[in-house]
């Protein structure tokens, strides 16, 4: 394991923390995995990819749709779906409020966004959750969005492209139904598999809880962004059960890698050829 | 009930029955004596009905926790005839806090499936409190597809905090485990019934939970995270789990609401713990109904029914924002 992963795994929770600012409007931005100070111009053109240590950044959702589909081929599914609060739920703020806070911040009504387009001209569904809204949790839009998209891809025979950004796995403001959601994702999967659809799920940092352990797990291909944070505990509660410190490089990708859990650990800069050969592999 | 373990919000019971044993013992033959007597016990009940017609979200937690409710063994003991236990999940090992086996509800044979907790310290801590590791999920994979192969039924008893956070938990892939049970049980060719028997924690919970017919205990909860993790998060601490509780909304007043619960079962007054014969009767009787309703549809439909079922669940806005929008 290279002495990178170990630094930015060292702090996995910490990682989590800084990504979700995400690349600042500044002209300069410090790089979360070797705090190099890198140019912001400099890091947008490799893709968010630190070009000292090769750190993966945060992206929003938007940009890893444009990064992975051809250009102006995206078309947007289910927009119109739109969150709200069966619980009432309330914290030390009302979930309506903060809805609509997250929804001013990032530009998203939820944190997914599905459609189809295409991949070096193969269509394709695409669904991508973005970390940066509510932690990328999935509530019900999330799970509706996802399973309209599955549905379609299994009508049409289409492959099917999920990227996970999640800290915050199911989102715990919509209580039962969010954890819910799980369900009915994992169950419109195996429909689709049933059908014979290919499905390459890709995993980002970090991909955690009832994400981890819903669609995220469950793809023909797995595919793990370097580095990234992906489990099902996140690591404070494991040291808090345990009560011991956790390995370097604990729920890396490349730990995944290691325990025969990824099929392939991508960069960035790859993942749309990868996706490309494996379609034309599974002849889909 | 002298032998009963009173919880905090039950002090009153506790002092009701202290005064009933007392009278007993005091053993006054007279009119008045054996009056005052029936009139206490009167008040007990009353008094029981009345705490527990209003538990709120945190004094159910206490009580689907409570150290003598029922759990999975008491249940094989008291509701079925017979358990053949059948260990391993063929690839790495045997999960001590998920066991699977055959068992006989009278004559009908069923695959049992469900998280054991344990009584005495020993118990518990070899099955890691109800917490399953990978190796569980797996088992019930197993179990669930060599049922299906026989149309067994399968009948899955929830009661877990969650699934165990760990080192060899994550090294061994507990996501994975998770969603690949969920995953084959969605598409199951048999009748499956999953009952929440006291803690439905997240997807330690879910992993076994996608049932044909989803019930719980009417003192059990459900929850996407426990009350104290919660806390933890949105709270900053665990001292405020009550409050959490009470947001979560996981007892059985609002689960059938929120369309995830399909049938409350009714426990004996003063919960399951008080009356476990009871409770084992009523859940018996549930289950032999519920399985012979699932038994009298075909296997394809009784799969697309399972779908659609969990296909509804989720609430969001849709129509409303598109008429604003044509506005
Ligand atoms: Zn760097």
């Amino acid at each position: 394991m290279s002495s990178l992963s170990q630094e930015s795994s060292s702090t996995p929770e910490t990682n989590v923390k800084r990504a979700k600012r995400g690349v600042p409007e500044g002209l300069w931005q410090r790089c979360p995995g070797c705090q190099a100070v890198i140019f912001r111009k400099q890091a947008e053109e490799l893709l968010g990819v630190c070009p000292e240590c090769g750190y993966h950044w945060y992206i929003s959702a938007k940009q890893r749709i444009e990064q992975v589909l051809d250009e102006g081929t995206f078309e947007e599914w289910d927009a119109e779906i739109m969150p709200t609060d069966p619980l009432e739920f309330k914290d030390k703020k009302p979930y309506a409020e903060r809805l609509k806070a997250e929804q001013k911040r990032t530009g998203l009504n939820d944190a997914a966004l599905t459609g189809t387009g295409m991949i070096r001209a193969r269509r394709v569904v695409i669904c991508v959750t973005d970390s940066a809204f509510i932690m990328g949790s999935m509530g019900s839009v999330v799970g509706e969005r996802l399973t309209r998209a599955i549905e379609r891809a299994t009508k049409q025979n289409l492959a099917l492209i999920v990227i996970s950004g999640s800290g915050g796995g199911a989102r715990m403001h919509e209580g039962i139904l969010s954890l819910m959601q799980m369900a009915k994702v994992t169950a419109a999967l195996a429909k689709y598999d049933e059908a014979g659809g290919l499905f390459i799920s890709v995993l980002t940092n970090p991909t955690m809880g009832g994400v981890a352990a819903s669609f995220a797990s469950l793809g023909d291909l797995i595919f793990a962004e370097p580095q990234a944070l992906i489990g099902f505990a996140g690591p404070r509660t494991i040291k808090a059960t345990i009560g011991i410190e956790l390995p370097e490089g604990f729920q890396t990708s490349e730990f995944l890698l290691e325990h025969g859990f990824v099929d392939r650990i991508v960069s960035r800069d790859k993942l749309k050829s990868e996706i490309a050969r494996s379609i034309d592999y599974c002849g889909k | 009930m002298s032998t009963t373990t009173y919880l905090n919000f039950e002090e009153p019971l506790e002092e009701l029955a202290n005064q009933i044993a007392e009278l007993e013992a005091a053993k006054d033959d007279s009119p008045e004596g054996h009056e005052q007597l029936r009139q206490k016990k009167r008040e007990l009940v009353d008094k029981t009905k009345e705490i527990y017609s209003n538990l709120s979200e945190w004094e159910t937690v206490e009580v689907a926790r409570h150290q003598q409710r029922p759990q999975s063994a008491d249940y094989l003991n008291l509701v079925f005839d017979e358990f053949v236990e059948l260990h391993g999940d063929r690839k790495f090992g045997d999960d001590r806090a998920l066991r699977t086996g055959f068992a006989k509800l009278d004559s009908q044979k069923i695959m049992f499936i469900g998280h054991f907790k344990g009584r005495d310290l020993k118990e518990r801590s070899e099955a890691y409190f109800g917490c399953a590791h990978p190796e569980g999920y797996r088992k019930a994979i197993e179990k669930m597809e060599m049922a299906a192969k026989y149309n067994i039924p399968v009948v899955a008893f929830i009661d877990t905090p969650g699934a165990y956070p760990g080192l060899g938990a994550e090294e061994r892939g507990q996501a994975m485990a998770i969603a690949d049970s969920m995953f084959v049980m969605s598409r199951l060719k048999t009748p499956v019934i999953s009952v929440v028997i006291g803690e439905g924690g997240s997807g330690g919970a879910l992993g076994i939970g996608l049932g044909d017919r989803v019930a719980m205990l009417q003192h059990s909860y459900y929850s996407v995270i426990s009350p104290e993790g919660c806390a933890g998060i949105l709270w900053k601490s665990h001292i405020h789990k009550e409050k959490a509780a009470k947001a979560l909304k996981f007892t059985s007043k609002y689960l059938p609401k929120f369309g995830v619960v399909d049938d409350v079962i009714e426990e004996p007054l003063g919960g399951a713990h008080r009356d476990r014969h009871q409770m084992a009767a009523r859940l018996k009787m549930y289950l032999m109904k519920t399985i012979k309703e699932l038994q009298a549809k075909d296997i394809d439909t009784l799969v697309e029914e399972r779908y659609q079922k969990f296909r509804k669940m989720g609430v969001y806005l849709e129509e409303a924002v598109a008429a604003e929008a044509a506005e």
